[in-house]
């Protein structure tokens, strides 16, 4: 496990082991708050700093820590770390915080940070345990922001929207109308527009991961045959 | 005998103070984030407070700090604005002269739940503005009440009590003159009887609110008000 290489964990947080989309995890501020991007990248962010921080801390303590207490450790860290970033977030972001409101402190709750503290950090490095935080917190950024950014165009009609609420007063400009206001599909921005979408990219996560899977048998396949092809043609030659 | 215990009582020993020392520092890495936060906090919490009372009354149209120039609430009256608690009304003043209020008011029977309003109303009695603050109505219907949603909101700038006369104070599906959204009803007709029922409780109340704002004055000031005003 620990002879992981920086690739190979990077793959794993953002695509094989995508904590949203394989591990379905932390699904429920997931669903809750990815009505736009705006939202979504918020507490994509947020979980993103709680998770590499948690990696990075248990790590470090990894040895100090024994076997009996660990758990409580790992909870008082992260619960720590994710106080710290509400607290953080409002003193700089106060207008995106209360639209978030509880889903911050949920972080606390979400399966994926203990998740990685104990199957991850607290056997590996400070520097790859961080860098795995940040991957798979990454990872459900991402996802969190794409199904933002899906429900957000179908139900809204809108893009970026409310992104000075994380950037500051000059991000106010970034909205893109797509089409006319209020003309959108109203189920993509209530509770089971979430479920339907987060399906849809478990889906098409899926199709892409056994398309290539069969574009690789196919071409393993192909040259089994042209290998032997050859030695038949060889053989008839002769 | 007693080395399994004297053992045991080692680990637990080694453990508690294991955890001790942890939540000694995670405390103490909270509270250094606390105290380091706290002043933004406070400034950022009370600058989104103010936003609200400034978009009913622009810095042009007073010369006081609205967040601190308050009265209180009587106790009969907040059933009408339909307070749980007591809350405080915000004065508007310019030169010395009360130009208006702002007070808060919850409308219970949204669509889904309260709708948190404050409603700023002139000296007069006609209404300088209403917003929304917070309502959990449906996405894309009830959530025109919102100002930007939609402009509805401001259907209410300028109005009063006689203007409308009180029975069109609702809906047009009610015969009132206020539209309705297309699809949700129940959300408009929620905030335009809130803010009848704010207007109604200014009728009523509104004379003691002048009264007491000329409170922190001296007595003298008072009665030149006073006279000021009888003609």
């Amino acid at each position: 496990m620990s002879s992981l290489s920086y690739g190979e964990i990077a793959y794993n947080g953002l695509w094989r082991n995508n904590p949203a989309l394989v591990q379905i995890l932390g699904l429920c501020p997931l669903l809750a708050v990815s009505s736009n991007v705006a939202n979504a990248l918020g507490l994509g962010l947020a979980t993103m700093m709680v998770l590499t921080g948690s990696n990075l801390a248990v790590s470090l303590i990894r040895r100090q820590v024994s076997e009996a207490v660990r758990i409580p450790v790992f909870v008082m860290i992260i619960a720590t770390l994710t106080t710290c970033t509400e607290l953080l977030m409002k003193a700089y972001t106060y207008e995106l915080y209360q639209i978030l409101g509880i889903f911050i402190s949920l972080i606390v709750t979400n399966c994926v940070i203990l998740g990685r503290a104990e199957a991850f950090a607290s056997k590996n490095t400070a520097l790859s345990s961080a860098f795995d935080g940040l991957m798979m917190g990454m990872g459900f950024a991402l996802v969190l922001v794409v199904i933002g950014g899906i429900r957000e165009a179908l139900g809204n009609g809108t893009l970026f929207a409310d992104m000075d609420l994380l950037f500051g007063p000059l991000a106010s400009g970034w909205t893109l109308h797509l089409y006319g206001e209020g003309e959108g599909l109203l189920l993509a921005i209530l509770p089971p527009g979430a479920f339907i979408v987060v399906g849809f990219l478990i889906a098409l996560k899926n199709a892409i991961d056994s398309s290539l899977e069969q574009r690789k048998a196919r071409t393993e396949v192909g040259e089994k045959e042209r290998v032997s092809r050859r030695v038949r043609t060889t053989g008839a030659i002769n | 005998m007693s080395n399994p215990n004297s053992g045991l009582g080692r680990s637990i020993g080694f453990n508690s103070l294991l955890l001790g020392v942890f939540a000694l520092v995670t405390s103490l890495l909270l509270a250094s984030t606390y105290l380091n936060t706290r002043d933004r906090i406070a400034e950022a919490e009370r600058l989104s407070a103010q936003s609200g009372l400034l978009e009913l009354y622009p810095a042009t149209s007073h010369d006081n700090d609205l967040l601190d120039d308050v009265l209180p609430i009587p106790d009969s009256y907040l059933k009408t604005l339909g307070l749980r608690q007591p809350t405080d009304i915000h004065v508007v003043r310019k030169a010395g002269e009360v130009v208006g209020f702002i007070m808060p008011a919850v409308a219970p029977d949204g669509y889904s739940g309260d709708i948190d309003m404050i409603i700023g109303i002139n000296a007069d009695g006609t209404l300088a503005g209403v917003r929304v603050t917070r309502h959990k109505e449906t996405p894309g219907l009830g959530d025109k009440i919102e100002l930007r949603k939609h402009p509805w909101i401001r259907s209410f700038d300028g109005l009063g009590l006689g203007n409308p006369p009180r029975e069109q104070w609702t809906v047009t599906k009610h015969g009132g003159i206020f539209d309705q959204f297309t699809g949700a009803t129940i959300t408009p007709r929620a905030v335009v009887h809130k803010v009848r029922d704010a207007l109604l409780f200014y009728s009523e109340y509104g004379d003691q609110l002048l009264t007491a704002t000329s409170g922190g004055r001296t007595a003298d000031d008072n009665l030149a008000r006073d006279e000021g005003e009888q003609p």
